[in-house]
C-alpha cells in the first residue's frame, strides 16, 4: 500500500511538471511577453524599458531556467501578476474558480444522481422499454457534441420557451434557473458514461454464482439488487471518475464560453488568446492539479473498497 | 412447461413466429446496419464532396446571408446590415482577390482602394423578398455561404483529418504498446509512464496553448489529434503482448531462428488486432468530437475550410433568427458519432468481448 501511494504521488508530480512545463515552453514560443506591455496604451515602449522589462521577467535567461524560477516562486505562493492587467494570478484564479467549481459538482450530481440508478434500472430490466430509454439516454449524451447541446439548451428553453435565462451569471444575478442549463450540458456525457459503466459491471455481476446464491436462500429481489449486486457493481465505474473529470475540464471551456461564466476555463481560454503566459501557465496547473488529484482520489479509494487490487 | 411451450419459447426467441416489423427491429438489433449506412454516406460524401456540393463552399452571397431552408416560408431579407464587421470582414483585411472571390465579385481592375469600395458597394444592399428554393436546400449561413456545400465539403474535411490522425496515432501506439510489452523492463516502464502522465494532461488546454503558439495550421491540427490518439492503443496492445509472447508458437518461432523483428510483426502483431480494431473504431468518435470542440472555440482547422465545429460557432450569435446554421452541422457530428459508437460496440461484442469494460 504505502509503495503504491508513493508510486501514485511520483506520477501526480510528473503530470503537473509536464503540463506546466510544455504550457511554459509553448508560450515562449508563441512571442515575446513584452510586446504585451508595447501595446498598451499604443504608445509603444523605450529601450529602457523594453530591457527593464526583460530583466524583470528573467528573458535574459536560458528558459528552463526561467522555468525553473517561475516553479520556484510557486511553491512558495508567489504567482506573478498578469500581463494585461497587472493583477496577482493567484487571486484571479481563485475569484474564477467558484463557478467552475460549482457547475462541475452540480454536473457530477447530475451525472451520479441520473446515470447510476438509470444504470441499474436499465440492467435489471434489461431487454424492456426501461432499458432502451435508459441507452438511448447514453447513446445520445456520448455522441452529441457538448457545444452544440448548450446552444440547443439555449435555443428550446431560452429563445422559444422562455423558461430560463440565457446563462450570464452575473453579478449578483446568481439564481438556481442560471445553473440548469450548463449543469445539463456538462453532466449529460459523464450521465451517459456512468450509466454504461453501471449497466455493463451490473449485468456481470447480477449473472455471478453468489448472486444466484443469494437468489436461491430466498433473499428478497431488492435485497439483491442492492445489497449483493449494487455494492460490487459499483468498483468499475468508481475508478472511471477520473476519466470524467477530464471530461470536465474540456467541458469547463466550452460551457462556459457558450453560457458566457466567469469561470476558470473562460479565464484560461483568454489568456492563451492574450498570450498572457503567467494566467496561462497558472490556470493549465490548477486544472492538472485538479485532475490529478482527483485521480490519486479515486485510485487510493478504489485500493481501499476493493481489497483484490494489488498496488502496482 | 409443457413441451409445446418450450417450442414456442424456443420459436420467439431464434425469430421464426415474427412479424414483418418484428423481423426489420431483430435485424436492425443484430446488424448495425443503419449505422454503416450512416458511415458508407460519409465516406461517400467526403470522397465525392467536390462533386456532390451544388455551390462552392467558399463563395459569400450577400444576399444569401441567413436565408432559411427550403421548407420556410418566403422571407423579406434585410441586407442592409450586411456591411456589419462582423458578418463580413473588411474586404482590406482579406486582401482584395481574396474578399472579391468571397463576395462573388469579378477581381479585375480592383486596385485601388476607390474600385474596391465602389465594387463593393454597388453590391445590392436593399432590402428584397426571398423565395426559398431548391437551390439551397438548407438555406445560407451568417455570410451567406450555401449551408448544404459547407456541410458536405465539411464532411471530407473531417474524414480526412480523423483518418490521418487515428492511422499515425495507430501506428506509433501499436509499435509503442509492442515494443513495452515484448521487451518490458525500463523500456516498458518509460513508456508507460510517459503514457500515464500523457493521459494526466488536460488535453484540451494545452491544445489550444499549442494551437496559438505555433500558428493555426492543418498539420500542427493533425499532429495534436494523433498525439491524443495513440494511448488507449499502448496501453491494450502491451497488455495483450504481454500474454501472447508466452505463448508456445512465440517460443518455437524464436527457436527456429525468427527475429525479433520478424516474432513481433508476424507472430505477435497479428493477435492483436482485433482489439486495435475496436480501439480504432471507439476511438474515431472521440476524435471526431475533440476536433469538433477545437474548431468550434477557434483552435481547431483553419478558417475558410469548413469543419462542422467552427460552423456551429458561425451559428451562434444568430440562434434567435437563423437556428439552421448551428443545428444541421452539429446534426452531422452527433450522427457520424453515434453511427461509430454503434458500430464500435457491436465490433467489440463480436471480436474482442474482453474489452466490454472499456466502454
Amino acid at each position: 500500500m504505502r509503495q503504491f501511494l508513493i508510486r501514485r504521488f511520483f506520477f501526480a508530480i510528473s503530470a503537473l511538471i509536464g503540463a506546466t512545463l510544455i504550457t511554459f515552453f509553448l508560450s515562449r514560443i508563441a512571442g515575446d511577453p513584452r510586446f504585451l506591455y508595447a501595446q498598451e496604451g499604443g504608445y509603444g515602449i523605450t529601450q529602457e524599458r523594453w530591457d527593464a522589462l526583460g530583466v524583470e521577467l528573467g528573458l535574459d535567461k536560458p528558459i528552463i531556467w526561467q522555468y525553473a524560477v517561475w516553479l520556484g516562486r510557486i511553491v512558495k505562493g508567489d504567482w506573478q501578476d498578469s500581463l494585461l492587467d497587472r493583477k496577482d494570478v493567484l487571486s484571479k484564479i481563485k475569484k474564477r474558480l467558484p463557478p467552475t467549481l460549482k457547475v462541475g459538482f452540480l454536473s457530477y450530481v447530475f451525472a451520479t444522481v441520473i446515470g447510476i440508478p438509470l444504470g441499474v434500472l436499465s440492467a435489471v430490466k434489461r431487454g424492456t422499454v426501461w432499458d432502451y430509454l435508459a441507452r438511448a439516454f447514453a447513446l445520445f449524451g456520448q455522441a452529441l457534441p457538448v457545444f452544440w447541446v448548450g446552444i440547443m439548451l439555449i435555443l428550446i428553453f431560452s429563445v422559444q420557451l422562455r423558461w430560463l435565462p440565457t446563462g450570464t451569471l452575473g453579478e449578483g444575478s446568481f439564481s438556481w434557473k442560471h445553473y440548469v442549463m450548463p449543469t445539463v450540458t456538462l453532466g449529460w456525457i459523464a450521465a451517459a458514461t456512468y450509466l454504461r459503466l453501471v449497466r455493463s459491471s451490473m449485468l456481470e455481476i447480477l449473472d455471478s454464482e453468489f448472486i444466484k446464491l443469494a437468489r436461491a436462500k430466498g433473499v428478497s429481489n431488492n435485497a439483491v439488487i442492492w445489497k449483493h449486486g449494487f455494492r460490487n457493481g459499483l468498483i468499475a465505474p468508481l475508478t472511471f471518475s477520473s476519466l470524467l473529470l477530464t471530461g470536465f475540464i474540456t467541458g469547463a471551456v466550452v460551457t462556459e464560453t457558450i453560457f458566457s461564466i466567469p469561470g476558470l476555463g473562460r479565464l484560461a481560454f483568454d489568456a492563451i488568446n492574450n498570450n498572457d503566459f503567467p494566467i496561462m501557465v497558472g490556470t493549465v496547473l490548477v486544472f492538472t492539479a485538479m485532475y490529478v488529484f482527483f485521480n490519486f482520489v479515486t485510485d487510493v479509494l478504489y485500493a481501499y473498497i476493493d481489497p483484490r487490487i494489488r498496488y502496482a | 412447461m409443457a413441451q409445446a411451450d418450450i417450442t414456442a419459447d424456443l420459436a420467439r426467441n431464434i425469430g421464426a413466429e415474427r412479424g414483418t416489423v418484428g423481423q426489420i427491429w431483430f435485424v436492425l438489433r443484430r446488424w448495425p446496419i443503419i449505422p454503416v449506412l450512416v458511415l458508407g454516406l460519409l465516406v461517400f460524401t467526403g470522397i465525392f464532396a467536390d462533386l456532390l456540393a451544388p455551390h462552392s463552399p467558399f463563395v459569400a452571397i450577400p444576399d444569401n446571408r441567413n436565408i432559411p431552408p427550403v421548407w420556410y416560408d418566403p422571407v423579406v431579407l434585410n441586407v442592409k446590415d450586411a456591411s456589419d464587421p462582423l458578418a463580413f470582414p473588411d474586404p482590406l483585411n482579406l486582401g482584395i482577390e481574396e474578399a472579391a472571390i468571397k463576395y462573388g465579385l469579378d477581381p479585375t481592375g480592383l486596385d485601388t482602394q476607390e474600385a474596391v469600395e465602389e465594387a463593393f458597394l454597388a453590391i445590392d444592399l436593399k432590402p428584397k423578398v426571398h423565395f426559398p428554393s431548391w437551390d439551397h436546400i438548407l438555406g445560407g449561413d451568417n455570410i451567406g455561404r450555401d449551408l448544404l456545400s459547407r456541410i458536405i465539403k465539411g464532411a471530407q474535411v473531417s474524414l480526412t483529418v480523423t483518418a490521418i490522425s487515428l492511422t499515425s496515432g495507430l501506428l506509433v501506439g501499436v509499435s509503442m504498446g509492442l515494443v513495452a510489452g515484448y521487451f518490458g523492463g525500463w523500456l516498458d516502464e518509460i513508456i508507460m509512464r510517459i503514457t500515464d502522465v500523457w493521459l494526466g494532461l488536460p488535453f484540451i488546454l494545452v491544445a489550444i496553448v499549442v494551437v496559438i503558439a505555433l500558428g493555426q495550421t492543418m498539420t500542427i491540427l493533425l499532429i495534436l489529434l494523433a498525439l491524443l490518439s495513440w494511448t488507449p492503443f499502448v496501453r491494450n496492445v502491451r497488455g495483450e503482448t504481454l500474454t501472447l509472447k508466452e505463448r508456445d508458437y512465440v517460443a518455437l518461432a524464436r527457436v527456429a531462428g525468427a527475429s525479433t523483428f520478424r516474432i513481433l510483426i508476424w507472430h505477435i502483431l497479428p493477435g492483436t488486432i482485433n482489439t486495435v480494431i475496436v480501439i480504432a473504431t471507439l476511438r474515431v468518435g472521440q476524435l471526431i468530437l475533440t476536433e469538433a470542440i477545437l474548431s468550434f472555440l477557434g483552435a481547431g482547422i483553419p478558417p475558410p475550410t469548413p469543419a462542422w465545429g467552427a460552423m456551429v460557432n458561425d451559428g451562434r450569435p444568430f440562434i434567435n433568427d437563423a437556428w439552421w446554421i448551428a443545428f444541421f452541422p452539429g446534426v452531422c457530428i452527433f450522427l457520424v458519432v453515434m453511427s461509430l459508437n454503434f458500430t464500435g460496440d457491436w465490433l467489440r461484442d463480436r471480436l474482442d468481448p474482453r474489452l466490454r469494460q472499456l466502454n
